[in-house]
């Protein structure tokens, strides 16, 4: 017997380890307004579940091929007369439909689809938890590393140019970032909400922050909270755990921005 | 000694080519504008030098180890985003306190250290972005026309700046410009720019050339006579009073 076997303690470190990738990242896609790229990956990914299935790969290389995929011909066919928000939402939803179109193909296979829309963290397995942290130490060394030369790209991708600094690099590692939070988030709060793993976190830390750091540190702290509270809360209302994280966050969230509209807080 | 040297470029822009057969040089410590109308492919030359666009023909060289400094038309930051004036100093080089306090001196502004970046007014960003582009000791100083939106008071002083910077860190300059009495008074060499070069040299060659005339038509008149004014001292030709004592930027 080791604490691992409790089935609480091995969701809430998956849920743990998808918090401390998604919440930094997330700063990213706030500060970038990539909110809709970052949607886009995740209903990308179903494709990806499907495609996993039906030839037998693991559903992280999967997922991975298509949100590389999807940000490829993006990558493509913008500029060609499309808005980014026009090509986002038919990649987005044409993957989630062809998604929802192959899974019902494979017959051999007896598929869970809310397991994948909604996540089941209740059901991690040790492999499962082990391949949630790889990724998400795999996604802090590359944001660590990048730091600087990120945030300068995202302020000005001319400034980074006149710093010797390749703005497309920059993207490029956030798209695979991306790519990975996705993939390993699946199993905990499911394609339909990893957005929202990326994108309250940071929502909710800016208005406590003055420095980029402080707002990830925040957002991080924000996305753990969202975590335990959420698998607390689902435990005793017996409620879905990935909409139940969620929600908590939207709890923190909505707080946050009532205690914004009282006299004293501080205007930044 | 050269620090940048373009021959004979191409430069494209979503497919159509919006300059053709470049030359173009910077040497060190020189003071260089770039003058053209709307369109006319400024912004595209000094993305070119900073590497932002590529050539579709021709070459370009710059001097080994060439440090730049780059100081953008506009900065806009997304609200989203909290960053410190101390914060952005550090963007992408991390610089220690006091070399952050002394260029924000140099700058000319102070007492802007903790100051949320959003929060500052237009000619306070240019003089923050000035400060960031000194800290890297620049040997060219790029700027994309940093007075626009400034006031004729901000943007003299602004170009006092500049030309303290030249002084003091003996950096080649290179800008876009539309203010053209400060370009007249403050270049070592201008360059007319629409599609191509159309004339260069000293202001006063280029002030007297068809093809500057023909771009920039009568309205120079008056810049023309405040220049000579200046630095030729005839005082035959029309005086533009009103001017007077901006052109010293």
């Amino acid at each position: 017997m080791s604490f691992l076997d409790d089935f609480i303690i091995r969701a809430a470190l998956a849920g743990i380890g998808v918090a401390l990738a998604a919440a930094p990242l997330g700063c990213f896609v706030v500060w970038r307004k990539m909110a809709y790229f970052g949607d886009a990956t995740a209903h990308a990914s179903i494709l990806g579940v499907a495609l996993a299935l039906a030839f037998d790969v693991s559903i992280f290389g999967g997922v991975m091929a298509t949100a590389l995929l999807m940000a490829g011909s993006i990558t493509l066919l913008s500029g060609r007369g499309y808005a980014m928000d026009t090509l986002l939402g038919v990649m987005a939803h044409s993957a989630l439909a062809l998604g929802l179109v192959a899974v019902s193909f494979l017959h051999g296979v007896r598929v869970d689809l809310m397991a994948y829309l909604f996540g089941d963290i209740l059901a991690v397995s040790r492999i499962d938890i082990a391949v949630v942290w790889l990724g998400a130490c795999l996604v802090l060394v590359l944001l660590w590393w990048r730091w600087s030369s990120l945030l300068t790209a995202t302020l000005n991708p001319e400034l980074a140019r006149a710093s010797g600094i390749l703005p497309q690099r920059e993207q490029l590692i956030l798209t695979l970032s991306l790519a990975v939070v996705v993939a390993v988030a699946i199993k905990v709060v499911g394609v339909l909400l990893i957005a929202a793993m990326l994108l309250i976190p940071a929502a909710t830390a800016r208005p406590f922050a003055n420095t980029p750091e402080r707002m990830a540190l925040l957002a991080t702290l924000i996305g753990v909270m969202s975590v335990l509270g959420g698998l607390y809360l689902s435990f005793g209302l017996d409620t879905p755990t990935g909409p139940t994280i969620v929600s908590c966050g939207t709890g923190l969230f909505v707080g946050v921005s009532v205690l914004r509209l009282l006299p004293f807080w501080p205007r930044r | 000694m050269r620090l940048v040297t373009i021959t004979n470029a191409t430069i494209r822009h979503s497919g159509a080519p919006v300059l053709r057969n470049i030359d173009f040089h910077i040497n060190k410590g020189e003071i260089v504008t770039v003058l053209g109308p709307n369109g006319s492919g400024k912004s595209t030359l000094l993305r070119t030098i900073i590497g932002a666009l590529g050539l579709s023909g021709g070459a370009i060289e710059k001097a080994p180890d060439l440090r730049i400094g780059y100081v953008p038309q506009k900065l806009h930051i997304d609200p989203t985003l909290p960053l410190t004036v101390r914060r952005f100093l550090s963007l992408p080089r991390r610089v220690d306190d006091a070399e952050a306090h002394s260029a924000l001196a140099e700058a000319g502004v102070p007492g802007l250290y903790d100051r949320q970046m959003t929060g500052l007014s237009g000619g306070q960003t240019q003089r923050v972005l000035l400060a960031r582009a000194l800290l890297s000791r620049p040997d060219l100083l790029i700027l994309d026309e940093a007075t626009q939106g400034l006031d004729q008071q901000g943007s003299a002083s602004f170009y006092q700046k500049i030309e303290e910077v030249r002084t003091e860190l003996g950096c080649a300059i290179l800008m876009v410009s539309h203010e053209l009495h400060v370009v007249m008074a403050a270049s070592d060499r201008v360059i007319c720019l629409n599609g191509h070069v159309c004339c260069e040299g000293a202001p006063a060659q280029v002030a007297s050339a068809p093809e500057y005339r023909a771009l920039f038509g009568t309205d120079t008149q008056g810049t023309l006579a405040l220049y000579r004014h200046e630095h030729d001292h005839s005082h035959d030709c029309v005086q533009d009073h009103s001017s007077d004592g901006q052109s010293s930027a």
